[in-house]
């Protein structure tokens, strides 16, 4: 079976989820005729046809509530944001409604609010953020991040499934420079469960997306180098977090550098920092360090945007002062 | 305070004005003197409306459902003067026949959202008032098992979406749910209800306009009660009035009077049945007014002297509609005394029910965020110390670290 890429994958879970149940119907901005502002949702309207690929306007709010309504009601809708950015119209509607809908009125919300999200593409402030904390800090929500072909596929499948709202990160810089070959069946990726990209002894890079690539080719580079073996752990699910395959690393390891594309006060490696620190304290032999982006919105030119996200060089950089302890 | 006053020719008598054809005149909530009964040259004869469908027993039933919305919430503010309500308390005295004769224009199968003061329309939808007292007072059986304050709860089997604080956000939600009646070809309708202050907000805007893209069958009704806590209309929008707003979504608008309970089942019931037809959204703005605070905390210093007083005097929806029922129906004074009687009992019986219930368990607090349960240990920082460090403790022989417990290093 050929490799498809990130992007295919993402389709073909769509797909296969809408052939699977009538109930699945996707809607969003410019996703039907046009196909998706990056071809994600492209075919689907010709094969599904108009009431199950829904063209909406400009309303983040309006189709992110709307989901929730036909939720309850029964569906299964998948809405795009056009950029994961413009998910912060919707951030109301997310974390007071929908994320509340169970626990307060046994109200199911099985839905899935998609898009592409993340920098290294020059795409400047609104067309490059990764605004996961927010949500990761909200009961009620699931939040995943795939960075591989085979899971953007096998967590897409699964999010569908859920039966509550998960949010789903796609990375544009993996759109199409990823590839994987589809394991055959009914792929699906169990949200809640992280994956171990690489075995190692010396240090765990703990991380997520785009970054997960960072930290492989930081990985060899330390390994080639300085003879140091690097685990690196991707998690794939941000919420709820797979605290199991996090502390077994650490155990592992006792050394460990939390890694992410967000900026860093108030990001995800602050919570895997807090809770190694609150489970894993006496494993440690060394203090856990963060590698992300700097603290400001993200710009356009090369040059800037650049020097603001993790690069390879600042992994190895903190990965071999880890291994000084 | 200045305001732009009504013409009180305004046209009552169909219960509603129809936006743009130049006839529906300015009308301020806040204005009494605009909310009038209709009068005898503006009536139409009886056979041009809905309600002249309605048999004496459902038009009777009107009166019962606003009279048990009242003593509903007179009683809830005795509970809450012996703190026996635990929260706030909110109010929805004079608007009872823009609750009532709303819901009333739904079928059993139609889903509405209800608003804050739309305790009538929730009764109507089959809420009983003992889920509602259980529900004031935080009881652990009470509809959202004390997780919800006041009239926050729905079902869906019984046909109410329960509303959330954030205004305008049932607009959207009610968009998919009758998004879905339209994907399914079913044969229902949708209503939701906001405030005069949530036509302000992004949420009603993206809503309405979506389910107008759409042609979903939905009904918006626009209570304006003349106040969005303390802020009148005139600093909540430009427009003349509300149902202008229509015009721009390019769907049908209609305003009544909201507190003529038939008027306000007349208007809803031609947009309902539009909807169930295919003609899509209606924007309803029923006028009417608040005459008690936000909440039951709120002192009202925000109001013009006197303004209460009138509307409680000149237009108060039951008053209104007991004349309608002596006058039209022939009803007697016995028979509704016989109402009101039968409501008193049923709050007696509810309240004296609702009072043996117990508080909710604590550790139920913990319980259904999401549909499976989190494998997180949750309050782990209440766990006793010496687990916490058996739990986390690190293999003995382990570098220079000295276990407390055997002295071993």
């Amino acid at each position: 079976m050929g490799e498809i890429t990130y992007l295919e994958a993402l389709r073909e879970g769509l797909v296969e989820e809408m052939e699977r149940d009538e109930n699945v119907f996707c809607m969003g901005e410019d996703i039907g005729a046009y196909g998706g502002a990056f071809k994600v949702t492209d075919g689907l309207l010709d094969r599904f046809g108009e009431s199950r690929v829904v063209d909406t306007p400009i309303s983040e709010i309006g189709i992110v509530g709307a989901a929730a309504g036909a939720g309850h009601m029964g569906m299964r809708p998948v809405v795009e944001m056009q950029f994961i950015d413009f998910i912060a119209n919707a951030y109301d509607i997310l974390t007071n409604y929908v994320a509340t809908a169970r626990y307060r009125a046994f109200l199911p919300c099985p839905m899935v609010v998609r898009g592409p999200s993340g920098g290294y593409v020059r795409g400047g402030p609104f067309h490059s953020q990764n605004p996961e904390a927010g949500f990761i800090h909200t009961p009620g929500l699931k939040v995943v991040y795939p960075a591989t072909a085979e899971d953007a596929k096998g967590l897409m499948k699964s999010a569908i499934r859920d039966d509550d709202c998960v949010l789903f990160f796609e990375h544009k810089y993996l759109y199409r420079r990823i590839k994987g070959a589809m394991p055959e069946g009914d792929h699906v990726v169990p949200i809640g469960k992280a994956r171990l990209a690489r075995e190692g002894r010396d240090v765990s890079v703990i991380t997520y997306a785009a970054t997960v690539w960072k930290a492989l080719e930081a990985a060899e580079q330390v390994e080639k180098e300085d003879g140091l073996s690097v685990e690196v752990l991707d998690l794939r699910t941000l919420a709820p977090l797979d605290d199991e395959a996090i502390f077994t690393t650490v155990r592992k390891t006792n050394r460990v550098l939390v890694l992410h594309e967000d900026t860093r006060t108030g990001g995800i490696a602050g919570e895997i920092t807090a809770r190694i620190n609150e489970s894993c304290f006496e494993w440690l032999d060394a203090p856990v360090l963060r590698v992300t982006a700097h603290d400001i919105p993200l710009p356009y030119a090369p040059q800037l945007e650049d020097f603001v996200l993790p690069q390879t060089s600042d992994i190895v950089r903190a990965v071999r002062r880890l291994a000084a302890y | 305070m200045a305001k732009k006053t009504g013409s009180g020719k305004r046209e009552t008598g169909s219960g509603t004005a129809v936006v743009g054809n130049g006839r529906a005149r300015a009308v301020q909530a806040a204005d009494p003197a605009s909310i009038r009964p209709p009068s005898a040259r503006t009536r139409p004869s009886p056979g041009s409306r809905p309600s002249a469908g309605l048999t004496r027993a459902q038009k009777l039933d009107l009166y019962y459902w606003m009279r048990l919305t009242r003593s509903l919430e007179e009683r809830l503010v005795a509970l809450y003067r012996q703190t026996k309500v635990v929260g706030g308390l909110f109010r929805s005295l004079g608007q009872e026949a823009d609750a009532v004769g709303s819901a009333y224009a739904l079928e059993r199968r139609d889903i509405l959202s209800p608003l804050i003061r739309n305790l009538g329309s929730m009764l109507v939808k089959g809420a009983t008032p003992l889920e509602i007292l259980r529900q004031y007072m935080a009881k652990g059986d009470s509809p959202t098992r004390g997780r919800e304050l006041n009239i926050h709860f729905g079902d869906t089997d019984r046909g109410f979406i329960g509303q959330i604080s954030p205004l305008g956000d049932m607009v959207p939600v009610m968009a998919g749910v009758t998004m879905t009646f339209k994907m399914r070809r079913q044969d229902r309708v949708g209503l939701v209800y906001v405030g005069d202050g949530a036509t302000s907000t992004g949420a009603f805007h993206e809503g309405i306009n979506f389910a107008a893209v759409q042609r979903l069958p939905l009904v918006v009704i626009v209570e304006n009660n003349g106040y969005a806590y303390s802020t009148p209309i005139e600093k909540q929008t430009a427009a003349t009035q509300f149902v202008d707003k229509a015009i721009g979504y390019g769907i049908p608008g209609a305003q009544a009077d909201g507190n003529d309970v038939l008027a306000v089942y007349d208007v809803t019931k031609a947009a309902v049945d539009r909807a169930r037809a295919g003609g899509g959204v209606t924007l309803v703005e029923l006028m009417t007014y608040r005459r008690k605070g936000h909440a039951e905390h709120d002192n009202q210093s925000y109001v013009p002297a006197g303004e209460i007083e009138r509307w409680a005097a000149e237009n108060d929806p039951l008053d209104r509609y007991v004349v309608v029922m002596r006058e039209q129906l022939g009803a007697t004074d016995e028979e509704i005394a016989a109402i009101d009687a039968r409501v008193v009992a049923e709050v007696d019986a509810a309240t004296d029910e609702a009072e043996k219930s117990l508080p909710p368990q604590a550790l139920d607090a913990l319980v259904g965020v999401y549909a499976d349960p989190p494998a997180e240990r949750p309050l782990w920082f209440r766990e006793g110390a010496d687990r916490a460090v058996d739990v986390n403790e690190r293999a003995e022989g382990w570098g220079t670290w000295q276990s407390p417990r055997t002295g071993s290093a």
